[in-house]
């Protein structure tokens, strides 16, 4: 077992955990943030993506080790359901989602993506959401959510 | 008795509908979410009927024995089930309480109003709420079907803007799926599944299993069904890791590598006459294919084929299930609480009131993928361990290569137009293996389940007999709706082919509608008719009209002129008695032969529209699901096994492929719903193959339109 030491949404966070566990169980397991999900433990999907230092991750390969001392943001450190995050306000009044499971990682890219810049590129845009993959079809819904607040338009 | 299934099974107002809870109206259903958005769907339907909140209204999520049993959520029939259902049942439900309230309000039942679940009377101030009302009537009665709705004119729900149930809990992560369920002394468990279908478990390293007891981790080995299981989720996924390579499989054959377009061709089969309403015949001998008097007329004959699909769900299938030593409780995210109820009840021999399944969302199934079998697998294990709560989560690898596939199919069509353009015979003979092997009650449902045929006393395999049911599987959608001679159709149900296969989202209307369609497509060109003329030259049904003159004005609308694009459509009634949809495709093929799609449009008629979102979003997910289908998907094997065990062996359409979405949905204010879930499938494969053939000059016709297969098409011609 070792020690770990994580900032996660701005909470300081000791975990006790085997040193090769990776980042992903540790969140939904040790510490109770489950919106990040185990798509294909190949950093194929994206389902897993968290921000790291600000960085869209992977984290279902990495060991939560290789994480100490950073700063990790989950999709519930951005807002809750009655006060939610400017991105989650248009995905939800967009209502991109159908199943949901690949979501929370697409939220994590988009809005380290409007940090860096509100007014992506469309290649910006495409590279930012090529990481992750959907299967129910709801590229076109978060394409125009993505574009909705790239212009601007009041949530 | 009701005709209607879903009534006849639960045939009181109280069945669907409860107010026990101040406030809150509770829906029961047996219909569950999968994405499709139903719950928001029926949600409004009650909100509309009873002008309730939608926010003061909640969808359960089916559980046996407390909610309607409504069979599978399939078929795009949610709408046609459920949502009329309930519709009925709050109609229902409004005529008995505004006669209560009419009483104690002391005013004549047309004088009151009704909103934010309250009846007024108008110009006092008197006021009663349903939950008020509720000591005094009773909803155990049955469900008026003649009842009087809501008159369209008068909506005011259905249809607004809105945010969907569980939307915003989903964008920020507090959706509780299946995958993240937590229970009080829970273990995590992994299978370790053999290479292929057709082994057995010859030997385990007996040094490996002793360590990991040692190390607290359970192992079940019932038969060659292994699993391991501890509290600790990474230590399973380790473990499972090590009994993997402890494990020693003997393989009692392999899978053909035989083309199985071969093997779908020449394998045994049922063959059997498709009639008039798309129904096979299990007596009308199939005719002779017609001699075409080819002075008189022109001919066409051509082979088009969809290799296997997977439903390739992002999150792999999981299962949860406790044992106590007497009763078990089962967590699922599959489509029918029900016959997975049977299934389990079946398999381990307990009375049906000692199980009950629970549905709890998951990732998306699109149809029967693995999350029955993982269901099963939870319970095997947990019979195993009793006392533990088991969440059983498939690997990406299971999920690929042990799911029911979608099967491959060949669809061979002979078809002629005489010297008017005017289509003059029709034949269309579709092979393929079956679309349900869904468990099913009373038909031996625990043989349906993967794991049945591993474990100790193993089941046999199922052999499905042939659906014979209007549009069943096999044959759904062979049937069109343009004016012909009488067209022969054959259903080919082909036995021993290499791939255990079941029900992915629309069955055989994909490979059907794509082969109909194109071959419309075929027949157009030759008798020089634009494609939209030629099908509207065949079309009576004034819905399908409607539904394609639409699509041919918004795309002459919208195309411009460029020499590059190529355009085409695609059209179908799904099983002929859901949506109609129209689509239309522009794309172009880059010179490493890869298609890039750049306008979808979209038409559709689903009857009476609650949700225009909901269906915008299942037209514009079925689109890209379809293309995705059509252009990158085959599963791939050999004769060790499923090659295709990740993303990189099985690509699907990522985000720089997605159209411009440009959709129409045509408004019909109190006709009957038409579920729109699956209708946008066919027609997109179609549509892409004729663009693909407006763009190249090719007419592709083996999916997918990858650039091999382009390629193979380009030196054929």
């Amino acid at each position: 077992m070792k020690e770990i030491n994580l900032s996660v949404n701005g909470n300081h966070v000791l975990v006790d955990t085997d040193p090769d566990t990776p980042l992903i169980y540790v969140l939904r397991n040790d510490l109770d943030y489950t919106g990040a999900k185990l798509g294909c433990a190949l950093e194929q999907c994206g389902a897993c993506i968290v921000l790291v230092e600000g960085e869209p991750t992977n984290s279902c390969v990495r060991a939560a080790a290789e994480f100490e001392g950073m700063h990790i943001e989950t999709v519930e450190g951005f807002g809750s359901p009655d006060k939610m995050s400017e991105v989650q306000q248009v995905f939800a009044e967009e209502n991109v989602a159908q199943c949901g499971y690949c979501t929370a990682g697409i939220v994590c890219s988009v809005t380290a993506m409007f940090r860096k810049t509100r007014n992506p590129s469309d290649e910006q845009i495409k590279e930012t959401l090529n990481r992750h993959l959907c299967r129910c079809g709801s590229h076109s819904r978060i394409l125009d959510a993505v574009n909705r607040i790239r212009l601007g338009e009041k949530v | 008795m009701s005709k209607h299934s879903s009534l006849s099974n639960s045939p009181k107002v109280s069945d669907w509908l409860d107010f026990s809870s101040f406030g809150r109206l509770i829906l029961h259903t047996g219909k569950v979410d999968i994405g499709q958005r139903i719950t928001t769907a029926l949600a409004l339907i009650a909100a509309e009927e009873l002008s309730i909140p939608f926010d003061d209204i909640t969808v359960r999520k089916t559980r046996t024995d407390i909610d309607p049993n409504e069979g599978y959520t399939a078929g795009s029939f949610s709408m046609q089930h459920s949502g009329y259902a309930i519709k009925k049942a709050t109609a229902t439900a409004r005529h008995i309480f505004a006669k209560k309230a009419s009483e104690k309000l002391n005013v004549a039942e047309e004088k009151l109003e009704v909103s934010d679940g309250q009846f007024r009377a108008a110009r006092t101030n008197q006021s009663v709420t349903y939950w008020e009302l509720m000591s005094d009537i009773s909803l155990d009665v049955d469900v008026d079907e003649e009842v009087e709705t809501k008159n369209p004119a008068d909506y005011t729900s259905q249809n607004k803007p809105h945010i969907a149930k569980g939307m915003a809990e989903i964008m920020t992560g507090r959706y509780q799926f299946l995958h993240d369920l937590k229970l009080d002394n829970m273990l995590h468990a992994r299978i370790i599944r053999p290479p292929h279908y057709h082994c057995e478990l010859e030997s385990l390293d007996s040094d490996v299993l002793s360590r990991l007891k040692q190390e607290n981790v359970y192992l079940v080995q019932d038969g060659s069904f292994l699993a391991v299981a501890a509290l600790q989720e990474y230590h399973v996924v380790k473990a499972a890791r090590r009994v993997s390579l402890a494990a020693k499989w003997k393989s009692v054959k392999q899978l053909s590598e035989e083309n199985i377009y071969s093997l779908l061709t020449s394998n045994y089969k049922d063959s059997f006459f498709v009639e008039k309403g798309c129904i096979p015949s299990a007596t009308r001998k199939i005719p002779e294919l017609e001699q075409i008097d080819e002075d008189k007329n022109y001919k066409i004959i051509a082979t088009y084929r969809k290799p296997y699909h997977m439903h390739a769900s992002i999150g792999p299938s999981a299962g949860c299930a406790r044992f106590d030593g007497d009763g078990l409780m089962v967590w699922t995210h599959n489509q029918g609480v029900y016959p997975l109820r049977a299934a389990i009840t079946e398999a381990f021999d307990m009375p049906i009131d000692k199980v009950s399944v629970q549905f709890v969302p998951g990732a998306g199934v699109y149809g029967h993928n693995g999350a029955d079998d993982a269901a099963f697998d939870a319970a095997i294990i947990a019979r195993h361990i009793p006392g533990h709560p088991i969440l059983l989560k498939w690997t990406r690898d299971d999920e690929h290569s042990w799911e029911p596939y979608g099967s491959a199919m060949q669809c061979e069509i002979q078809a002629s137009i005489d010297k008017n353009g005017n289509i003059s015979s029709w034949s269309h003979e579709t092979f393929a293996d079956t679309f349900l092997t869904r468990p099913i009650t009373g038909k031996q449902p625990a043989t349906r389940m993967v794991s049945a045929h591993y474990i100790k006393d193993a089941l046999p395999w199922p052999v499905a007999e042939p659906m014979m049911v209007p549009h069943g599987g096999i044959h759904r959608n062979m049937e069109m709706l343009y004016e012909m001679p009488q067209p022969r159709l054959v259903k080919n149900r082909v036995y021993d082919l290499p791939l255990r296969t079941s029900a992915l989202r629309t069955l055989g209307a994909y490979g059907n509608v794509f082969a109909n369609e194109s071959m419309i497509n075929e027949l157009a060109e030759i008798a020089k008719l634009d494609p939209f003329t030629f099908r509207l030259q065949h079309l009576k049904d004034e819905r399908a009209i409607a539904v394609l003159s639409k699509l041919q004005r918004v795309m002459e609308d919208q195309i411009r002129d460029d020499e590059q694009y190529g355009h085409g459509i695609g059209f179908a009634r799904y099983k002929n008695s859901a949506a109609y949809c129209a689509i239309g495709v522009s794309l172009s093929v880059n010179e490493a032969a890869e298609v890039k799609l750049h306008d979808a449009y979209i038409v559709c008629d689903a009857g009476e529209i609650v949700d225009s979102e909901g269906v915008r979003a299942q037209l514009e997910g079925g689109f890209i699901q379809a293309a995705s289908w059509t252009l990158y998907e085959q599963v791939l094997y050999e004769r060790d096994g499923i090659v295709s065990r990740d993303w990189d062996t099985y690509p699907i359409i990522t985000f720089d492929n997605i159209p411009q979405m440009h959709t129409y949905i045509i408004v019909n204010p109190g006709m009957p719903y038409l579920g729109a879930g699956e209708g946008a499938a066919g027609p997109t494969a179609a549509a892409i193959g004729n663009a693909l053939k407006d763009a190249t000059g090719l007419r592709v016709r083996e999916m997918p339109f990858n650039p091999d297969k382009i390629m193979a098409a380009a030196l054929e011609e």
